[in-house]
């Protein structure tokens, strides 16, 4: 948690909130206040922020004749700026799915047979609590573990800190965007974040790596990249696949796949050879730069064309592009890119090439990010843990910040360095999140208790012995989002309408379930809107209004280094680390070093996944709304490399992988946007789980595929694009 | 008089679809149906590609077929901003529209009548824009009156290269595509 | 290369048009093919020969037929209504663009002139109805001594069959959205489609209605075809010789309009081009040639010309053969349509 600690916080006057707060945006709230009293012809509209996925945008939900309605953005939101994505605006859907899990269920049958019974919940948590105390007493509470993926597991992490649990991870960080803020921190010392820090808005050329933004519908940067590419900046766009991005790019680089860091390399090479990089920003902030250029001497243009499939020529050109536009030149750091098991080493490159560049803490490069300072719930504290963590024993992988999820997989698995024999799940669907599900379905087998807190009957909650529906975010209050970004605010998510069935919201869960732990003490609040209030009138601020108008906001902080943003880097150094000492210390290249990737099986394409705009994870394909605009996914195959293999458009086809797995049958799309040697599906199909009717069998899931994953030395990552499969026409 | 059109920016649009789940929210449209829509057209040859991603919906046009086969009179233009709109009440389903529109821009609602894009008309008389051009994160979209030549859309319309779908057909659509 | 990828699924719709199914074409098959009955039966009337069998049929059987066909093809309209419920809308309003509510209208004074047609000679050709409702013979009596009338009457189901026959083909052919459609020889086509269709359908009852004794067997007719077919066979005046010329003509001049549908739509533009490809060499191209063209049209056509050589004897195949090329007809060209676009870009 030192990530914490090390970011700025705001200490924001009580003053300063009330002027801004009320003098400000006096007419805003008249406008808001008119807007939740009813407004035209009987709606009623509520503020409050999404939760399809993390970016967790502001929304105003309109209720009419009692029946949701529709969702908005809030104009006041400076994340979706009154314009939510297509997930946002289907959120109706996940309300309204009948898919829905109703009342708490405790397994009847075996493990993953998806058999039932419906019990109360003060069986179900009584059910839960006398187990967790039965690990407790037998291997002690850190055998405990938790799997919480958004802001909603908060009141869970609670409840298990104050039971004495420690081991809890998200798979957003070794299945995600671990090796991106390692990278980051290697060179800046600081992480990305999340929303990154990016200033897509005023970039002047805008280098995408993998990356199909459009595609991956993160609000704030796809309404960022539009205004970018109706602005005419230069858009240098490099992947495999003629991604939505490409189409709008000057340059587009057809990347053989896992050959990235050559091309960084390159890129480098070409900036410093031909002396186009910021020399004042390099001199005034790095540290290590002349044994880093002399590293790239041999990763000349030419070098990378025969790793990389690019023409020296673009190389240069597209190097010189990026030159011109410094430092208003942002090279994209990606958010899931854990790819070949090198990544934390690649994104390391990007830093470096953004540090080459000037870009960090430059206008349209990297800003400072801000949050208002919203002070904690006065809790008893936590019992100390009296054993560390099970995911990163002895710290082999010594430059991972948090949890690292496949390594408490992994200890469960093997009982080593001590057995972890209870699993809680908090809105991730582990079968589908971690790579080689056989791996996952073996460390279930392990454990005396999975319980698994979803709104869907997700493929992880087929595996537990007690499933806990949750309300969805329309239906609860949940915790404070104080987020940090370019100005600070605080968002409130509250209710819209009632829960149609037995579920509950699960700050009422995790408190439930501390009561039956023997843990009341640690939930001294008599309810959620009691710690709401008690925080945000800590803060300075007003429930009341931000009850009103879901979000708060604090005074802009200066965003780059020339506007007063303090050019600080928490590095050993204290500068930019071109040269990093750690890494070799630790016996780790210093400067990246490319290693070209293995070659597939002959006859094989190498599998690669991605997001498509209307759907979250594996977590929305039950949702009506959502499924509309697309209810299966698609196979993308080069046209040559398919009318070779007799496939046209729309013939079904399965893919077996290396190690003999079989996909669901899934549609061909022939296409001219994708190399020949690989092929593209958009993840989250191909659902398995009965309880999920509307999504089961409709495409194929990447997930199945991935069996094979290459671990980050770094940081424990697991780069799961190492995976080969051939296409099988379906009978 | 208004004369009411669009103008969606193809090389902001990223295809997304928020257009069309915001339409059917708004507008209560049935699963399975939908009055705006995607598509894709791709040409060249990889990694030589060019992609155009269009929303497109019931064209509004100004020669509507649709009205003019009608035999009752439901498909009508609206007398603001010339939209063409259907009452569903004198519809009998009979489909004639449904195969008159070029653009296929029509679907029989399951309540039986002939349903399509009203150009959100019910927010637009509230001074609203189409809950497909308020939703649209790209900002791709744009709404208003081609009479008016200082309108947003006006000035788009003269300041950057356009087309319509099919105006070959004849009808004269009123959705400008900007490349 | 161009792919096109469109992400709608609407019902009717996607991936293909569909809006009309199996009730349309079969209506505009029974329109067309009242249609044709009316303007025989009107001609008939005028030049009637009241002891001619075959002026009988023509004149009163065919309109009574007629009601009974128009009211089956009213009803597959009316099964094809998605919003049944307010069909009374159409004859609240005349839409003078809307082909459909001209045909509503039409449809409207169909009835009293067939029926009117059916009247005038019905004694005589059911004289055992007549017994039993004298009324009609009042009626027929009432009519016949009203020459004026009888000419009105004749004259009002030419004009109304033409308008019917016309209607049918108009309704597709005004449909600027689908190429292969778009052509106003469809008007004059599934006229002259149903004024074949009605020759053969009352040439059939001729045939039908010959004593039994006296009818051909299938085996005579097979003998006829194969065996005998330059043997020349005396003259056969109860069977409709006119009807079968007739439906010669009206074959003749139906095949020439479908050419002129197909080159027009070849020296038009590249989606009309490719329109016509699906009749010519595309998906509908099998039925096209082999049930519409060939055993709809060309096949008869022999047929007819043989009996009326007197080579072979007069039987309900043509008839039959005539009859179903002009249903096929209807779907294909419906069928067809639908699949006909003017984004070329689509597959």
């Amino acid at each position: 948690m030192n990530s914490l600690s090390r970011r700025r916080f705001l200490k924001i006057a009580t003053t300063t909130i009330l002027a801004a707060g009320v003098a400000g945006r006096a007419t805003r709230a008249l406008a808001a206040a008119a807007a939740a009293n009813g407004g035209p012809s009987g709606t009623r509209r509520v503020p409050t922020y999404c939760d399809i996925c993390f970016w967790k945008c502001g929304a105003i939900a309109s209720v009419r004749n009692g029946e949701l309605w529709k969702i908005e953005g809030n104009p006041s939101d400076p994340l979706c700026r009154g314009r939510l994505c297509p997930r946002g605006t289907g959120g109706i859907g996940a309300h309204t799915d009948p898919d829905r899990l109703r009342a708490p269920l405790i397994r009847t049958n075996q493990r993953g047979e998806e058999k039932w019974e419906e019990v109360t919940w003060d069986e179900a948590l009584e059910y839960i609590a006398t187990r967790m105390k039965k690990i407790a007493s037998d291997h002690g509470p850190e055998s405990m573990a938790l799997f919480a993926h958004g802001v909603g597991g908060t009141f869970l992490k609670h409840t298990l800190k104050a039971y004495g649990v420690n081991n809890i991870a998200a798979p957003s960080f070794a299945q995600c965007r671990g090796p991106r803020d390692v990278g980051f921190r290697l060179t800046f010392g600081d992480d990305v974040g999340s929303p990154e820090r990016t200033d897509i808005e005023n970039a002047g050329c805008l280098v995408l790596i993998g990356s199909h933004l459009g595609e991956n519908m993160h609000n704030t940067q796809v309404q960022e990249f539009a205004t970018a590419v109706g602005r005419g900046a230069s858009l240098i766009v490099v992947d495999p696949r003629f991604s939505v991005a490409a189409s709008k790019a000057k340059f587009f680089l057809p990347i053989k796949p896992g050959t990235d860091l050559a091309l960084l390399l390159a890129w480098m090479h070409v900036l410093v050879a031909e002396k186009l990089y910021d020399a004042d920003y390099v001199a005034k902030y790095g540290f290590g730069f002349e044994q880093f250029a002399a590293s790239l001497t041999s990763y000349t243009p030419e070098w990378a064309f025969v790793e990389t499939g690019i023409e020296p020529g673009v190389i240069r050109a597209t190097a010189r592009e990026m030159a011109r536009y410094h430092p208003a030149t942002l090279v994209h750091p990606g958010r899931h890119v854990n790819w070949y098991g090198d990544d934390a080493q690649r994104s390391r490159a990007v830093a470096l090439l953004n540090a080459l560049l000037g870009s960090w803490g430059r206008k349209g490069g990297f800003y400072q990010p801000s949050s208002m300072d919203i002070p904690a719930y006065p809790y008893p504290h936590y019992p100390k843990a009296s054993r560390p963590t099970v995911d990163n024993p002895g710290r082999k992988f010594p430059f991972a910040h948090e949890a690292i999820s496949t390594g408490i997989r992994d200890a469960t698995l093997t009982g080593q360095p001590y057995p972890i024999k209870g699993w809680m799940v908090y809105a991730t669907n582990l079968l589908n999140a971690l790579p080689n599900q056989a791996e996952t379905i073996r460390a279930i087998q392990q454990l005396d208790l999975l319980v698994v807190v979803d709104v869907i009957p997700s493929e992880i909650a087929g595996w537990a012995d007690v499933v806990l529906p949750e309300s969805i975010y329309l239906e609860r209050f949940d915790e404070l989002n104080p987020e940090y970004f370019k100005e600070p605010f605080l968002a409130l998510r509250q209710p819209v309408v009632e829960s149609p069935n037995d579920q509950k919201p699960n700050w009422w869960i995790a408190r439930s379930l501390a009561q039956k732990l023997g843990l009341g003490a640690y939930y001294p609040w008599k309810d959620i809107e009691e710690y709401l209030e008690y925080r945000v009138t800590a803060a300075g601020l007003s429930y009341p209004e931000l009850k009103q108008k879901g979000i708060l906001h604090g005074p802009r902080q200066p965003l780059y280094f020339d506007e007063g943003a303090p050019a600080e880097f928490d590095t050993p150094s204290k500068k930019i680390e071109f040269y990093s000492l750690q890494l070799e210390k630790a016996g780790f290249d210093p400067v990246p070093r490319y290693t070209p990737p293995p070659p597939g099986p002959a006859g094989s394409f190498r599998l690669l996944f991605g997001r498509a705009p209307m759907h979250s994870f594996s977590r929305t394909q039950s949702n009506r709304l959502l499924s509309d605009l697309m209810s299966e996914n698609v196979v993308w195959i080069n046209h040559t490399a398919a009318s070779r293999l007799g496939l046209k458009t729309d013939d079904y086809v399965r893919l077996r992988n290396q190690d003999g797995v079989v996909s669901n049958r899934i549609k061909v799309k022939a296409t001219e946007r994708i190399r020949p040697e690989c092929v593209y599906l958009v993840h989250g199909f191909g659902h398995t789980s009965r309880g999920l009717r509307h999504a089961f069998g409709k495409g194929a899931s990447d997930s199945q595929l991935i069996t094979r994953y290459r671990t980050d030395p770094l940081m424990g990552g697991t780069g799961m694009n190492i995976n080969f499969v051939t296409v099988e026409p379906e009978a | 008089m208004a004369r009411y059109i669009m103008v969606i920016d193809t090389r902001r649009c990223v295809g997304c679809m928020d257009c069309v789940v915001a339409c059917k929210t708004e507008n209560n449209i049935p699963e399975g149906y939908t009055r705006d829509w995607i598509t894709e057209t791709v040409c060249g040859e990889f990694p030589t590609v060019g992609l155009e991603i269009r929303t497109e919906r019931c064209n509004q046009c100004a020669n509507p077929p649709c009205v003019s086969c009608c035999p009752t009179g439901a498909s009508h233009v609206h007398e603001r901003g010339g939209v063409v709109l259907v009452n569903k009440d004198e519809c009998i389903g009979c489909k004639a529209c449904l195969a008159a529109c070029p653009y296929d821009a029509r679907f029989i609602h399951p309540d039986g009548y002939a349903d399509k894009c009203t150009f959100c008309i019910h927010r637009v008389e509230k001074g609203l824009d189409p809950a497909c051009v308020s939703v649209c994160p790209t900002h791709c979209m744009h709404f208003g009156d081609a009479d008016d030549p200082l309108s947003e859309v006006s000035r788009l319309l003269t300041s950057r290269p356009q087309h319509t779908l099919l105006p070959e057909a004849g009808t004269k659509p009123r959705i400008y595509y900007l490349t | 290369m161009t792919e096109f990828t469109l992400y709608r699924h609407n019902p009717l719709l996607d991936p293909a048009v569909h809006v009309w199914g199996w009730e349309i074409p079969v209506y505009l098959f029974l329109g067309g093919l009242v249609a044709g009955l009316m303007i025989i039966a009107g001609v008939r009337l005028l030049i009637m020969r009241p002891t001619a069998r075959q002026a009988l049929v023509c004149c009163t059987v065919g309109p009574l037929i007629g009601l009974v066909l128009l009211s089956a093809g009213m009803f597959a309209l009316f099964l094809d209504l998605s919003h049944k419920f307010y069909v009374w809308r159409l004859y609240l309003a005349f839409e003078p663009t809307s082909p459909m509510s001209w045909g509503a209208w039409i449809l409207l004074f169909v009835y009293p002139a067939l029926l009117a047609n059916a009247l005038t000679h019905l004694p005589e050709a059911i004289p055992a109805l007549a017994k039993r409702v004298p009324v009609l013979v009042t009626i027929s009596d009432y009519i016949l001594a009203r020459p004026r009338i009888v000419v009105g009457i004749g004259l009002a189901n030419m004009a109304i069959g033409v308008a019917l026959g016309i209607y049918t083909g108009v309704l597709l052919g005004a449909m600027g959205a689908r190429p292969l459609w778009n052509s106003a020889v469809l008007g004059p086509l599934f006229l002259f489609s149903g004024l074949s269709t009605a020759a053969a359908l009352l040439h059939g009852i001729l045939v039908l209605t010959t004593p039994d004794d006296e009818r051909p067997q299938f085996a005579d007719f097979l003998l006829s075809m194969v065996a005998r077919w330059s043997q020349a066979r005396p003259l056969d005046t109860r069977i409709a010789p006119t009807l079968a010329q007739a439906d010669n003509s009206f074959l003749t001049i139906e095949l020439g309009l479908l050419g002129f549908l197909l080159i027009g739509h070849l020296t038009s533009t590249a989606v009309h081009q490719q329109a016509a490809g699906l009749l010519l060499t595309g998906p509908y191209a099998a039925v096209f040639w082999v049930f519409v063209v060939g055993l709809g049209i060309l096949v008869p056509l022999v047929i007819q010309h043989l009996e009326l050589l007197h080579r072979i004897r007069h039987t309900i195949a043509p008839s039959l053969l005539v009859l179903s090329g002009g249903l096929v007809l209807r779907f294909v060209l419906v069928a067809a349509g639908q699949a006909s676009h003017w984004a070329t870009a689509l597959p």
